[in-house]
Protein backbone atom coordinates (compact mmCIF):
# COMPACT_ATOMS: atom_id res chain seq x y z
CA UNK A 1 0.00 0.00 0.00
CA UNK A 2 2.74 2.52 0.73
CA UNK A 3 4.80 1.38 -1.74
CA UNK A 4 1.84 1.72 -4.45
CA UNK A 5 1.10 5.45 -2.65
CA UNK A 6 4.96 6.42 -3.20
CA UNK A 7 4.99 5.12 -6.53
CA UNK A 8 1.88 7.10 -7.70
CA UNK A 9 3.37 10.44 -6.29
CA UNK A 10 6.60 10.03 -7.77
CA UNK A 11 5.20 9.40 -11.09
CA UNK A 12 2.77 12.26 -10.60
CA UNK A 13 5.77 14.50 -10.25
CA UNK A 14 7.52 13.17 -13.18
CA UNK A 15 4.67 13.52 -15.37
CA UNK A 16 4.57 16.62 -14.05
CA UNK A 17 7.09 18.01 -15.31
CA UNK A 18 6.06 17.29 -19.10
CA UNK A 19 2.03 18.97 -18.34
CA UNK A 20 0.47 20.04 -21.65
CA UNK A 21 1.73 16.59 -23.32
CA UNK A 22 0.42 14.04 -21.15
CA UNK A 23 -3.20 12.91 -21.04
CA UNK A 24 -4.88 13.21 -17.31
CA UNK A 25 -6.60 9.97 -16.02
CA UNK A 26 -9.63 11.66 -14.34
CA UNK A 27 -11.43 9.31 -12.24
CA UNK A 28 -15.24 9.40 -11.48
CA UNK A 29 -15.99 7.69 -8.07
CA UNK A 30 -18.99 7.59 -5.93
CA UNK A 31 -22.08 5.56 -4.95
CA UNK A 32 -23.87 3.37 -7.25
CA UNK A 33 -26.96 5.99 -8.96
CA UNK A 34 -25.42 8.78 -8.21
CA UNK A 35 -24.62 10.05 -12.25
CA UNK A 36 -20.66 8.82 -12.72
CA UNK A 37 -21.83 7.80 -16.23
CA UNK A 38 -24.26 10.30 -17.36
CA UNK A 39 -22.03 13.15 -16.55
CA UNK A 40 -18.99 11.30 -18.22
CA UNK A 41 -21.87 10.47 -21.02
CA UNK A 42 -21.93 14.26 -20.95
CA UNK A 43 -18.45 14.96 -21.30
CA UNK A 44 -17.56 12.22 -23.80
CA UNK A 45 -21.15 13.50 -26.15
CA UNK A 46 -19.94 17.63 -25.46
CA UNK A 47 -17.13 17.44 -26.82
CA UNK A 48 -16.10 13.36 -29.02
CA UNK A 49 -19.87 13.31 -29.78
CA UNK A 50 -19.34 9.38 -28.37
CA UNK A 51 -20.85 8.15 -24.86
CA UNK A 52 -18.74 5.92 -22.75
CA UNK A 53 -21.00 3.44 -21.41
CA UNK A 54 -25.25 2.43 -20.67
CA UNK A 55 -27.18 4.37 -18.22
CA UNK A 56 -30.03 3.13 -16.02
CA UNK A 57 -32.61 3.95 -13.04
CA UNK A 58 -31.55 0.22 -12.12
CA UNK A 59 -28.03 0.30 -9.53
CA UNK A 60 -25.29 -1.14 -10.32
CA UNK A 61 -25.58 -0.62 -14.22
CA UNK A 62 -22.07 0.24 -14.66
CA UNK A 63 -20.05 -3.07 -13.50
CA UNK A 64 -17.06 -2.86 -14.97
CA UNK A 65 -14.56 0.12 -15.48
CA UNK A 66 -14.87 1.78 -18.35
CA UNK A 67 -12.85 4.43 -20.39
CA UNK A 68 -12.33 7.08 -22.84
CA UNK A 69 -9.20 8.51 -23.89
CA UNK A 70 -7.99 11.52 -25.74
CA UNK A 71 -10.90 13.63 -24.89
CA UNK A 72 -9.58 16.99 -25.75
CA UNK A 73 -11.56 20.05 -23.57
CA UNK A 74 -11.47 23.42 -25.44
CA UNK A 75 -12.61 25.51 -22.66
CA UNK A 76 -12.90 29.47 -22.77
CA UNK A 77 -9.68 28.99 -25.24
CA UNK A 78 -7.43 26.40 -22.72
CA UNK A 79 -7.09 23.08 -23.86
CA UNK A 80 -6.56 20.21 -21.60
CA UNK A 81 -6.77 16.47 -22.78
CA UNK A 82 -8.05 13.32 -20.67
CA UNK A 83 -9.02 9.93 -19.66
CA UNK A 84 -11.86 9.46 -18.51
CA UNK A 85 -12.09 6.49 -16.73
CA UNK A 86 -15.93 5.56 -15.27
CA UNK A 87 -15.90 3.45 -12.21
CA UNK A 88 -18.69 1.15 -10.96
CA UNK A 89 -20.77 2.43 -7.79
CA UNK A 90 -18.84 1.74 -4.55
CA UNK A 91 -21.64 0.19 -2.42
CA UNK A 92 -20.86 -1.83 1.12
CA UNK A 93 -23.46 -4.29 0.39
CA UNK A 94 -25.03 -5.61 -2.69
CA UNK A 95 -28.48 -8.33 -2.87
CA UNK A 96 -29.80 -9.75 -5.83
CA UNK A 97 -33.21 -9.45 -4.51
CA UNK A 98 -32.97 -5.73 -4.63
CA UNK A 99 -32.43 -5.79 -8.84
CA UNK A 100 -35.26 -8.23 -8.93
CA UNK A 101 -37.24 -5.18 -7.60
CA UNK A 102 -36.58 -4.06 -10.65
CA UNK A 103 -39.00 -7.41 -12.36
CA UNK A 104 -35.34 -8.87 -13.09
CA UNK A 105 -35.36 -12.56 -13.39
CA UNK A 106 -33.47 -14.46 -10.18
CA UNK A 107 -30.52 -15.42 -12.11
CA UNK A 108 -30.03 -12.16 -14.18
CA UNK A 109 -29.93 -10.65 -10.84
CA UNK A 110 -27.44 -12.89 -9.54
CA UNK A 111 -25.46 -12.67 -12.07
CA UNK A 112 -25.74 -8.94 -11.77
CA UNK A 113 -25.19 -8.74 -8.27
CA UNK A 114 -21.90 -11.21 -9.09
CA UNK A 115 -20.50 -8.98 -11.33
CA UNK A 116 -21.05 -5.83 -9.22
CA UNK A 117 -18.99 -7.46 -6.21
CA UNK A 118 -16.23 -7.70 -8.44
CA UNK A 119 -17.02 -4.09 -9.95
CA UNK A 120 -16.55 -2.66 -6.53
CA UNK A 121 -13.39 -4.36 -5.79
CA UNK A 122 -11.90 -3.41 -9.39
CA UNK A 123 -13.12 -0.04 -8.65
CA UNK A 124 -11.13 0.56 -5.64
CA UNK A 125 -7.98 -1.30 -6.92
CA UNK A 126 -8.08 1.52 -9.74
CA UNK A 127 -7.53 4.58 -7.10
CA UNK A 128 -3.99 4.25 -7.20
CA UNK A 129 -4.47 5.39 -11.33
CA UNK A 130 -6.03 8.69 -11.14
CA UNK A 131 -4.45 11.86 -11.38
CA UNK A 132 -7.35 13.47 -10.52
CA UNK A 133 -10.93 12.13 -9.20
CA UNK A 134 -14.53 13.20 -9.25
CA UNK A 135 -16.61 11.96 -6.87
CA UNK A 136 -20.37 12.18 -7.41
CA UNK A 137 -23.06 12.42 -5.13
CA UNK A 138 -26.60 12.60 -5.66
CA UNK A 139 -27.33 15.67 -3.89
CA UNK A 140 -30.91 14.52 -3.06
CA UNK A 141 -29.60 11.61 -0.72
CA UNK A 142 -27.79 12.24 2.71
CA UNK A 143 -23.98 13.19 2.01
CA UNK A 144 -22.63 11.26 5.16
CA UNK A 145 -22.71 8.08 4.21
CA UNK A 146 -19.56 6.20 5.35
CA UNK A 147 -18.66 5.22 1.42
CA UNK A 148 -18.40 8.74 0.91
CA UNK A 149 -16.05 9.43 3.01
CA UNK A 150 -14.47 6.67 3.02
CA UNK A 151 -13.66 7.24 -0.79
CA UNK A 152 -12.63 10.85 -0.47
CA UNK A 153 -10.48 9.93 2.98
CA UNK A 154 -8.76 7.49 0.59
CA UNK A 155 -7.95 10.18 -2.04
CA UNK A 156 -6.63 12.34 0.47
CA UNK A 157 -4.32 9.69 1.88
CA UNK A 158 -2.87 9.42 -2.03
CA UNK A 159 -2.40 12.72 -2.69
CA UNK A 160 -4.94 12.94 -5.27
CA UNK A 161 -6.68 15.78 -5.94
CA UNK A 162 -10.71 15.98 -6.00
CA UNK A 163 -13.71 17.95 -7.06
CA UNK A 164 -17.02 16.96 -5.87
CA UNK A 165 -20.34 16.98 -7.47
CA UNK A 166 -23.46 17.60 -6.05
CA UNK A 167 -25.50 15.90 -9.04
CA UNK A 168 -29.18 15.86 -9.33
CA UNK A 169 -29.91 19.60 -8.60
CA UNK A 170 -32.95 19.50 -11.17
CA UNK A 171 -34.49 17.51 -8.66
CA UNK A 172 -36.28 19.37 -5.78
CA UNK A 173 -34.52 17.21 -3.22
CA UNK A 174 -31.97 18.56 -4.42
CA UNK A 175 -29.59 20.41 -1.34
CA UNK A 176 -26.63 21.50 -2.26
CA UNK A 177 -25.70 22.88 0.83
CA UNK A 178 -25.89 20.44 2.90
CA UNK A 179 -23.36 18.59 0.30
CA UNK A 180 -20.93 21.67 0.85
CA UNK A 181 -21.32 21.49 4.60
CA UNK A 182 -20.10 17.96 4.45
CA UNK A 183 -17.15 18.19 2.78
CA UNK A 184 -15.88 22.05 3.76
CA UNK A 185 -12.53 21.94 2.62
CA UNK A 186 -13.27 20.69 -1.00
CA UNK A 187 -14.62 22.05 -3.96
CA UNK A 188 -18.07 21.01 -4.77
CA UNK A 189 -20.38 22.00 -7.60
CA UNK A 190 -23.87 21.57 -7.99
CA UNK A 191 -25.04 19.89 -11.56
CA UNK A 192 -27.44 17.89 -13.27
CA UNK A 193 -25.36 15.75 -15.58
CA UNK A 194 -28.99 14.68 -16.54
CA UNK A 195 -30.25 18.28 -17.67
CA UNK A 196 -26.63 19.56 -18.94
CA UNK A 197 -27.17 22.62 -15.88
CA UNK A 198 -24.18 24.59 -14.65
CA UNK A 199 -21.89 22.55 -16.90
CA UNK A 200 -19.58 25.77 -17.44
CA UNK A 201 -19.14 26.06 -13.76
CA UNK A 202 -18.63 22.44 -13.82
CA UNK A 203 -15.89 22.86 -16.59
CA UNK A 204 -14.36 25.30 -15.43
CA UNK A 205 -13.84 23.29 -11.72
CA UNK A 206 -12.78 20.54 -13.71
CA UNK A 207 -9.40 22.54 -15.52
CA UNK A 208 -9.02 24.17 -11.75
CA UNK A 209 -8.87 20.19 -10.43
CA UNK A 210 -6.60 19.52 -13.57
CA UNK A 211 -3.66 21.97 -12.27
CA UNK A 212 -3.41 20.31 -9.22
CA UNK A 213 -2.89 17.34 -10.46
CA UNK B 1 -57.21 4.27 14.89
CA UNK B 2 -54.40 2.23 16.65
CA UNK B 3 -51.16 1.44 14.75
CA UNK B 4 -49.65 -1.98 15.40
CA UNK B 5 -46.13 -1.91 16.48
CA UNK B 6 -44.15 -4.76 14.62
CA UNK B 7 -41.68 -6.67 16.92
CA UNK B 8 -37.96 -6.47 16.05
CA UNK B 9 -36.30 -10.09 15.93
CA UNK B 10 -33.27 -10.36 18.01
CA UNK B 11 -30.10 -9.08 17.45
CA UNK B 12 -26.51 -8.62 19.10
CA UNK B 13 -24.19 -6.30 19.95
CA UNK B 14 -20.73 -7.21 20.33
CA UNK B 15 -18.42 -4.07 21.63
CA UNK B 16 -14.79 -4.03 20.70
CA UNK B 17 -12.30 -2.22 23.03
CA UNK B 18 -9.52 -1.29 20.69
CA UNK B 19 -6.92 -2.81 22.58
CA UNK B 20 -8.39 -6.09 20.89
CA UNK B 21 -7.34 -5.25 17.15
CA UNK B 22 -4.48 -2.75 18.18
CA UNK B 23 -1.73 -5.07 17.85
CA UNK B 24 -2.54 -6.82 14.85
CA UNK B 25 -2.03 -6.13 11.02
CA UNK B 26 -4.07 -4.28 8.86
CA UNK B 27 -5.49 -7.85 7.02
CA UNK B 28 -5.92 -9.54 10.65
CA UNK B 29 -7.78 -6.19 11.93
CA UNK B 30 -10.36 -6.67 9.14
CA UNK B 31 -10.73 -10.40 9.51
CA UNK B 32 -11.29 -10.15 13.17
CA UNK B 33 -14.39 -7.67 12.38
CA UNK B 34 -16.12 -9.46 9.41
CA UNK B 35 -15.99 -12.75 11.20
CA UNK B 36 -18.03 -11.20 13.79
CA UNK B 37 -20.22 -9.79 11.87
CA UNK B 38 -20.82 -12.83 9.45
CA UNK B 39 -21.84 -14.51 12.90
CA UNK B 40 -24.87 -12.07 11.93
CA UNK B 41 -23.74 -9.42 15.26
CA UNK B 42 -23.04 -6.09 15.11
CA UNK B 43 -19.93 -4.79 15.95
CA UNK B 44 -19.30 -1.79 17.58
CA UNK B 45 -15.61 -0.42 17.36
CA UNK B 46 -13.75 1.53 20.20
CA UNK B 47 -11.69 3.78 17.59
CA UNK B 48 -11.39 3.30 13.95
CA UNK B 49 -9.66 1.31 10.95
CA UNK B 50 -7.17 3.66 8.93
CA UNK B 51 -9.14 5.14 5.89
CA UNK B 52 -7.01 2.59 3.74
CA UNK B 53 -8.62 -0.31 5.84
CA UNK B 54 -11.76 0.86 6.14
CA UNK B 55 -11.65 0.61 1.27
CA UNK B 56 -10.27 -2.81 2.07
CA UNK B 57 -12.69 -2.99 4.55
CA UNK B 58 -15.17 -3.02 1.75
CA UNK B 59 -12.92 -4.48 -0.91
CA UNK B 60 -13.09 -8.03 1.66
CA UNK B 61 -16.53 -7.36 2.37
CA UNK B 62 -17.62 -7.40 -1.56
CA UNK B 63 -15.35 -11.18 -1.99
CA UNK B 64 -17.15 -12.32 0.58
CA UNK B 65 -20.76 -11.55 -0.91
CA UNK B 66 -19.30 -13.55 -3.76
CA UNK B 67 -18.17 -16.22 -1.70
CA UNK B 68 -20.31 -16.57 1.46
CA UNK B 69 -23.80 -17.79 0.95
CA UNK B 70 -26.54 -15.85 2.51
CA UNK B 71 -24.08 -12.96 3.30
CA UNK B 72 -25.24 -9.17 1.53
CA UNK B 73 -22.35 -7.28 2.69
CA UNK B 74 -22.45 -5.22 5.55
CA UNK B 75 -23.66 -1.78 6.74
CA UNK B 76 -20.46 0.73 8.16
CA UNK B 77 -20.66 4.20 10.10
CA UNK B 78 -17.67 6.01 11.75
CA UNK B 79 -18.71 8.46 14.12
CA UNK B 80 -15.50 10.74 14.60
CA UNK B 81 -15.81 13.94 17.18
CA UNK B 82 -15.07 17.28 15.95
CA UNK B 83 -13.22 19.34 17.61
CA UNK B 84 -12.97 22.05 15.48
CA UNK B 85 -15.33 24.09 17.23
CA UNK B 86 -13.36 23.54 20.56
CA UNK B 87 -11.69 26.23 22.34
CA UNK B 88 -7.91 26.53 22.84
CA UNK B 89 -7.65 24.36 26.08
CA UNK B 90 -10.06 22.12 25.34
CA UNK B 91 -7.89 21.02 21.76
CA UNK B 92 -5.00 21.02 23.86
CA UNK B 93 -7.02 18.14 25.75
CA UNK B 94 -7.93 16.69 23.16
CA UNK B 95 -4.23 16.44 21.26
CA UNK B 96 -2.64 15.36 24.64
CA UNK B 97 -5.66 12.94 24.87
CA UNK B 98 -5.13 11.67 21.24
CA UNK B 99 -1.40 11.56 21.77
CA UNK B 100 -1.90 9.26 24.89
CA UNK B 101 -3.39 6.59 22.69
CA UNK B 102 -6.97 7.75 23.70
CA UNK B 103 -9.65 6.69 20.96
CA UNK B 104 -12.59 9.14 20.42
CA UNK B 105 -13.88 7.62 17.11
CA UNK B 106 -16.74 4.93 17.06
CA UNK B 107 -16.35 2.31 14.69
CA UNK B 108 -20.33 0.25 13.82
CA UNK B 109 -20.44 -2.63 11.14
CA UNK B 110 -23.66 -4.34 11.13
CA UNK B 111 -24.67 -7.37 8.57
CA UNK B 112 -26.86 -5.41 5.92
CA UNK B 113 -29.14 -8.45 6.37
CA UNK B 114 -29.89 -7.23 9.83
CA UNK B 115 -28.72 -3.54 9.24
CA UNK B 116 -31.45 -2.10 6.79
CA UNK B 117 -29.26 0.88 7.34
CA UNK B 118 -27.05 3.68 9.17
CA UNK B 119 -27.69 7.11 9.06
CA UNK B 120 -24.88 9.08 9.55
CA UNK B 121 -24.50 12.79 10.27
CA UNK B 122 -21.86 14.93 12.22
CA UNK B 123 -23.19 14.66 15.66
CA UNK B 124 -24.70 11.04 15.62
CA UNK B 125 -25.60 7.78 14.12
CA UNK B 126 -29.11 5.94 13.68
CA UNK B 127 -29.05 2.48 13.48
CA UNK B 128 -31.88 1.18 11.24
CA UNK B 129 -32.88 -2.35 11.84
CA UNK B 130 -34.50 -5.05 9.44
CA UNK B 131 -37.85 -6.18 10.67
Amino acid sequence: MVIKIIANFVRRIFSGMFKGKRELSLGFYGPPNAGKTTLANKICKDWTGEEIGKVSKIPHETRAVQFKEKVEIDFKGKKLTFKLVDTPGIATKIDYEDFMKFKMKKRDAQKRAKQATQGVVDAIKWLDDMDAVIVVIDATKNPYSQVNITIIGNLVARKIPVLIIANKVDLRKADVKKVEAAFPEYDVVGISAKKGKNMEEFYESAFRLAKKA
Amino acid sequence: MVKKIRKIKGFTIQFLPYTEIENLKSGERIRKLLNVVLKGIIVILQGRLTIEEEARLIEDTMAMVEHVKNFKGVELAVLNPNSNNLGLVGKMKHGLAKALGAQEAITIIGPASIVREMKRDPKKIEILMNR
